[in-house]
């Protein structure tokens, strides 16, 4: 998915920062509190693109909703460039794993949806036509959600976040519904577009090699079930070598995703050079 | 997946006897756009693409098709009546009927029974539907109005119609009033249980995605949750149309001095059956027409959000 024309750079939408210091959920239960976040403290650098990783209900997904605004901590502060999120906030944006397209309204209906209030109609025309190109949805404009593949809807969703000019992107497993090489040509755009409109991007995934890909760091969150009443939800920070767009072959990305696997539990069976020379470990 | 979402509702329209009416199916409209793509198929010259169902799905087999029972059943009518296997004080031949209604012309009182008694269906169906699709929405969209309101609507629901006529006839007199309040209250439930129920399976992954934009309130209720179940509102609305005329019937049997269920009460106080049957006629093709209008609309609102 190579970009043609790339986008230019909008300088008048800085990346923001994000802190989020000591965050704690507690979901009700009849049963009494299921802690799902504890003693999050984590800061996202201006433009840096942080992937968050972990086992199923390990809540992921809530801690990117801290920061969307949609869901609120029981305890700690979010802050965006040093003012706290307040419900939901005009600086982020968010694509959910499903696409989430309105049905009835055809892809560029769908992206405007993503325009902030008050843009004015000409503006916002172009501004989503820019963004239908960079994400080769032209020809497809006109249609209806459910008249395009499940790629070109999760591309619609991602120009949907992207028309709101957000200074923080929330991707929640954007890729995860998506065939393999789909998925690929997904990372490569989002690359791409991370160029062109350099936002700070918090990425929810499954897939570790997806977050090396990606990840300038990436976070490995615990499961606060079997975890001592102490831990704190974050288990490793990881600072990923290389710069993007990196080798997919890396052997230093073998070994963190072979580390990574193993912090989530999953044996890998691989193998560190020097051991044998006859394996593999992607 | 998010295309779901437009079906939302209590299920394919249906006519009375309860089969899918296939072209007023939101399911049907999503089926056929979906099928434009598919349909040139290889070999196939262009337009010679035939309707699903084939013979029976043609248009005019459909609109003759309609006819044919109603004819027959004229025909079988007209049989038995000229035939003198019924006597015409049980059952007037139809060219009796047809002659009581060209009689009832002539006086100028077959106008005047039918005007009022569709003006009567228009404001009791306008109000009653309007009253419904606001509170059908509050209801749906809010938990403190559902806790307050439901159980009290519930309740209402299940008092028969004809049950409120004495209160209306007390409190309103023998005006237009009373009969307009009767339909109106009859039209109100279809669109209320429909609206409501909808309203609260709307997707939540769509109504969080609208909110996750900025979108709150009536907004929210505009873009999202309200396209999200016209399908059912559209259905709601068709049948409060039909309720419409069924309490109009009821508001005139007992208290009126014009309308069609007036001249029904009337032919049965001076035994005139070919009025009786005209009437009844008239009510068919005036209910029939009815719901072929909101169908129509039905089908080019769904055509354009489903």
């Amino acid at each position: 998915m190579a970009l043609t024309t790339p986008a230019r750079t909008r300088a008048d939408r800085p990346a923001h920062g994000v802190v989020l210091h000591d965050v704690r959920r507690t979901f009700p239960t009849p049963t009494g509190g299921r802690p799902v976040l504890r003693g999050v403290d984590v800061e996202l650098r201006a433009g840096e693109i942080v992937a968050l990783v972990g086992p199923s209900g390990c809540g992921k997904s809530t801690l990117l909703r801290q920061v969307s605004g949609l869901d609120i901590p029981d305890g700690g502060r979010v802050l965006l460039d040093g003012t706290p999120v307040a419900g939901i906030d005009r600086r982020t944006a968010v694509a959910f794993q499903e696409p989430r397209l309105l049905p009835w309204r055809t892809l560029a209906q769908n992206v405007a949806l993503g325009l902030p209030a008050g843009t004015p109609k000409d503006a916002g025309r172009a501004r989503v036509a820019e963004l239908l190109r960079l994400m080769g949805l032209e020809e497809s404009a006109g249609l209806r959600p459910r008249q395009v593949s499940g790629g070109m809807a999760q591309r619609a969703s991602l120009a949907r976040a992207l028309a709101r000019n957000p200074g923080v992107l929330l991707l929640d497993e954007p890729f995860g519904a998506l065939d393999a090489l789909t998925r690929l040509r997904m990372q490569d755009l989002l690359l791409d577009v991370h160029a062109a409109e350099p936002a700070t991007v918090l990425l929810v995934t499954h897939d570790v090699e997806e977050a090396l890909y990606l990840a300038d760091r990436v976070l490995l969150l615990r499961s606060l079930v079997a975890a001592p009443d102490d831990a704190p939800s974050v288990a490793r920070v990881i600072d990923v070598p290389g710069r993007r767009p990196r080798d997919r072959a890396d052997q230093r990305l073998a070994e963190l995703r072979a580390e990574l696997l193993e912090g989530l539990g999953v044996a890998t069976h691989h193998v560190r050079p020097g051991d044998a020379d006859d394996h593999h470990s992607i | 997946m998010t295309h779901h979402a437009a079906g939302t509702g209590p299920g394919p329209v249906t006519d009375h006897a309860g089969r899918p009416l296939r072209a007023l199916n939101p399911f049907d409209a999503a089926r056929d756009a979906d099928a434009v793509p598919a349909a040139a198929a290889p070999g196939e010259a262009p337009g010679a693409r035939r309707p699903r169902g084939g013979f029976w799905s043609r248009p005019v087999v459909r609109v003759v098709g309609g006819a044919v029972l109603p004819l027959l059943l004229l025909g079988v009518w007209h049989a038995v009546t000229t035939g003198g296997l019924v006597p015409p004080y049980q059952l007037p031949t139809p060219l009796s009927v047809w002659d009581a209604a060209l009689d009832l012309v002539a006086r100028g009182q077959l106008q005047t029974h039918v005007a009022i008694s569709v003006q009567r269906v228009l404001v009791g169906f306008v109000v009653g539907a309007a009253a419904g699709l606001v509170l059908g929405s509050l209801v749906g969209l809010s938990r403190a109005a559902d806790v307050l309101l439901a159980p009290l609507l519930g309740g209402v629901r299940a008092v028969p119609s004809l049950a409120w006529v004495p209160l209306l006839i007390l409190w309103l007199k023998i005006g237009e009033e009373s009969k307009v309040t009767l339909i109106a209250i009859g039209a109100f439930f279809p669109v209320y249980t429909t609206v409501a129920a909808a309203l609260r399976h709307v997707d939540p992954h769509l109504v969080e995605a609208g909110r996750a934009f900025g979108l709150r309130g009536v907004r929210l209720l505009q873009t999202v949750q309200l396209p999200a179940v016209l399908p059912s509102v559209l259905s709601g609305l068709r049948l409060a149309l039909a309720q419409a005329w069924l309490f109009l019937v009821a508001a005139e049997l007992i208290a009126s001095s014009m309308g069609l269920g007036f001249l029904l009460n009337d032919s049965q106080q001076n035994g005139r059956v070919d009025r009786i049957l005209l009437a009844i006629v008239l009510l068919a093709l005036l209910g029939k027409l009815s719901d072929s209008l909101v169908a129509l609309g039905e089908r080019a609102l769904l055509r354009r959000y489903a």
